[in-house]
């Protein structure tokens, strides 16, 4: 069993926790993940590792409430344990030789997207941070960003906080402004990081993606992760999470995402998740 | 007295009311129906059945203490040179080994070997109460890799041997293949999981939820005090077509698909895992992975279940039971059919059509029979122009796996051949680094359980001696 240390909510629908699993504490690093099932019987669910204290041997997981399994760790209090939690998994974020960055990061995939641009300012890289959120209220880890980013541009959908617009457009406004990234690393949703690629991509600025597909072993058996790399079956578990934005079929990885769609809105049903009053 | 010349009928479930549950299939002899079978065994002085055992199992002893009704006595003579009885009397090919050797197998069916295995197994299960007596231990740590067949096997042997042995496994719960990938109805759970605490009585501690090569590399082992290393980490990843339409919504590897319905129980309604229901399934392949897997969409309420097959009902890989079971349960053989593509829905005035990307049909070219291969298998050759679909909803691809890079890429001095499989001097498991063995489908790549579990005694016979020349 692996307790729960340390729990509290970002937003409504986003949770952080540290769990007590030191084995997994020593060795994670920025960009690798864990897979965990809350209790027994349970599925198992690919969460990004998002931060981590080697001393405390705590691993710090953020995660937004989508589903049945989401829906049940968010019920797991302070001291209560989780079933089981494994990892770290897949291949850390490439740092080497990458002097000025910029992270892209949407929604909870900020959660993923920061330990990977602090460990790039403790690296001392120049870091150009650019997070979006559908609102002001979604908004999270905006301390912890600004700590570690040289700049910071925060983007909401309906410019209740920060610059109203997609994350695309202050990326392509530095672009264009002559800033010159070695690299732009974005985690989010897919529709995101297909548009940040897509921006990128006329400026062969090198982009990372981050890829969270559908797992079940996450150890490189089960074949779930798979996705389509430069016309290559690649995958996420192994070969990634992180892939050349350039070469990911993303269409494909989106029809894949919600290939249980109905299944999770049945499990959201019955866990009555979005609160709906019972009649 | 003259010998029955067929083996005693081993009950089954009929086939129309398995193909719908997923309990057992095979029902196991009485204890009157195993001492009928016993008794047809001869007895011959050179044995030949053990020879075809890859464990060597004394198989005239056990049976002759069948034949004695001293069940317990039976189960002491398999023990000494089988840790997982009731697996081996279930999954075990015994056709082409134990069974295939059989004097009387000459002139009639050969004596049901693997059914009385079973049998022993079971009956030691149900009624053994007492605790197993522990080894002597020696104070030597080795460390196990993998949970399955050949790793649980090769931890027994060295725990007899007073080794104080650590298994390590990757998922949450022990059995590796045994549990992910053989299905309930052929293999139920709890036999594995019977077969596991037995081993943890032995004194073998099993750590779940440890990645050897994530969470502790090879080296880091060695560093923790462990003597010797066993790798049984199983294959790895599942291989596809590389044809159109892999990608699409209702396409698994059979790894997948057998992995949802088994380890995460998703065959139950209760199941927070989800997996497909499909109508129409095909299962590309005809090895005992692609029988597992049409038998298993059979049984969460297919209508059809094809297995698609490039060679004839003869080349087919899988046991002839299981080939038997699956054709009796309503499989339907699409043989002499390569897939060329997998079609999909796509509706181009609705692009939030939720049925958009999920497969609709799988295209198959018709093939016939070639020359020989270097195997000696008739090679299939395509018959242009044959194509045509089969109205299907899921896909499950079950052509085989190759080895996971895990641990080869964070272990320096372990090398691998061109397909990526550990390299292990045959006959002892030994790698090309010092104190590392390998076995099972980390080797061979996908292979059965019985080779497996041969890997895995001779690596531990091979351990105890490099460890015990250490000392001395």
């Amino acid at each position: 069993m692996y307790r729960i240390v340390k729990k509290s909510e970002l937003n409504p629908t986003v949770t952080m926790m540290d769990i007590y699993a030191p084995l997994v504490a020593k060795k994670a690093q920025a960009g690798q993940f864990i897979i965990l099932r809350v209790d027994e019987d349970g599925e198992r669910i690919p969460l990004t590792v998002a931060g981590y204290d080697r001393q405390a041997g705590t691993v710090k997981i953020i995660f937004q409430i989508v589903g049945g399994t989401t829906m049940r760790l968010n019920n797991k209090k302070e001291g209560e344990s989780i079933s089981d939690f494994v990892g770290p998994l897949g291949c850390a974020t490439k740092t080497e030789g990458i002097k000025k960055v910029c992270i892209v990061g949407g929604g909870v995939g900020c959660a993923i997207a920061l330990p990977v641009a602090q460990r790039f300012h403790e690296l001392g890289a120049e870091v150009h941070s650019i997070i979006g959120f559908r609102n002001k209220d979604l908004l999270i880890l905006e301390q912890e960003f600004k700590a570690c980013s040289d700049k910071l541009t925060i983007m909401t959908d309906d410019g209740s906080y920060g610059r109203q617009g997609v994350v695309t457009l202050p990326l392509k406004e530095a672009i264009d402004g002559g800033e010159k990234y070695d690299e732009v690393i974005t985690i989010g949703p897919l529709i995101m990081m297909k548009f940040v690629v897509a921006t990128t991509k006329p400026y062969g600025i090198p982009t990372t993606v981050s890829m969270n597909p559908i797992m079940i072993d996450g150890t490189g058996m089960c074949g779930g992760c798979r996705l389509t790399v430069g016309g290559k079956t690649k995958f996420a578990c192994v070969d990634g999470p992180d892939f050349n934005g350039f070469e990911v079929d993303f269409d494909e990885a989106m029809a894949r995402s919600n290939m249980y769609c109905e299944f999770e809105n049945r499990e959201r049903e019955h866990c009555n998740l979005f609160k709906k009053e019972i009649g | 007295m003259a010998v029955q010349p067929k083996k005693n009928e081993m009950p089954v479930q009929e086939a129309n009311v398995r193909a719908r549950n997923f309990k057992e299939v095979a029902l196991g002899y009485t204890e009157q129906t195993a001492v009928a079978e016993a008794q047809r065994c001869l007895n011959c002085k050179n044995r030949p059945c053990v020879e075809g055992c890859p464990v060597n199992i004394s198989i005239p002893d056990f049976i002759s203490k069948i034949k004695q009704k001293d069940f317990d006595g039976a189960y002491s003579v398999i023990a000494e040179s089988s840790s997982l009885p009731a697996v081996c009397g279930r999954v075990c090919p015994q056709e082409t080994q134990c069974e295939s050797k059989c004097t009387l197998g000459i002139k009639f069916e050969p004596v049901g070997i693997g059914r009385l295995e079973r049998f022993v197994a079971d009956y030691h299960n149900t009624n053994f109460k007492g605790e197993p007596v522990l080894p002597e231990q020696n104070g030597r740590k080795v460390a196990v890799i993998g949970s399955g067949p050949s790793g649980l096997t090769c931890a027994g042997d060295l725990a007899k041997k007073g080794y104080k042995v650590t298994v390590f496994e990757a998922l949450h719960v022990a059995g590796g293949v045994l549990v992910y990938g053989i299905p309930e109805f052929r293999l139920p759970k709890d036999i594995v999981k019977n077969e596991v605490e037995t081993l943890k009585k032995l004194g073998v501690e099993i750590q779940t939820n440890v990645v050897i090569g994530k969470t502790i590399t090879v080296d880091e082992l060695f560093e923790d005090g462990y003597e010797a290393v066993f790798v049984g980490s199983g294959a790895g990843l599942p291989r596809f077509m590389g044809i159109k339409g892999e990608g699409l919504k209702g396409v698994y590897s059979a790894n997948e698909f057998l992995t949802r319905a088994n380890l995460m129980k998703a065959y139950k309604s209760d199941s927070q895992t989800p997996v497909m229901h499909a109508k129409n399934v095909a299962v590309v392949g005809g090895g005992n992975v692609a029988m597992d897997a049409a038998r298993t969409a059979l049984r969460l309420g297919a209508d059809n279940v094809y297995i698609v097959y490039r060679r004839s009902m003869d080349e087919l890989p899988a046991r002839k039971e299981e080939v038997e079971h699956a054709e009796e349960e309503g499989i339907k053989f699409e043989i002499l059919r390569n897939p060329v593509k997998i079609l999909g829905y796509n509706n181009p005035d609705n692009r939030r059509d939720i049925k958009n990307g999920f497969v609709t049909g799988i295209k198959v070219r018709k093939c016939r029979l070639g020359e020989p291969d270097e195997r000696g298998r008739r090679k299939p050759v395509e018959v242009e122009g044959s194509e045509y679909v089969l109205d299907v909803d899921c896909v499950i691809m079950a052509i085989g796996t190759s080895p996971n890079p895990l641990i080869k890429n964070t272990t320096d001095g372990l090398d691998v051949n061109a397909r990526g499989g550990i390299i292990a001097e045959e006959g002892t498991g030994k790698t090309t680094k010092q104190g590392v063995f390998a076995g099972g489908d980390a080797v061979t790549g996908a292979a059965t359980v019985i080779l497996a579990m041969g890997a895995g005694k001779t690596a531990a016979k091979a351990i105890d001696e490099y460890l015990t020349a250490k000392y001395n």
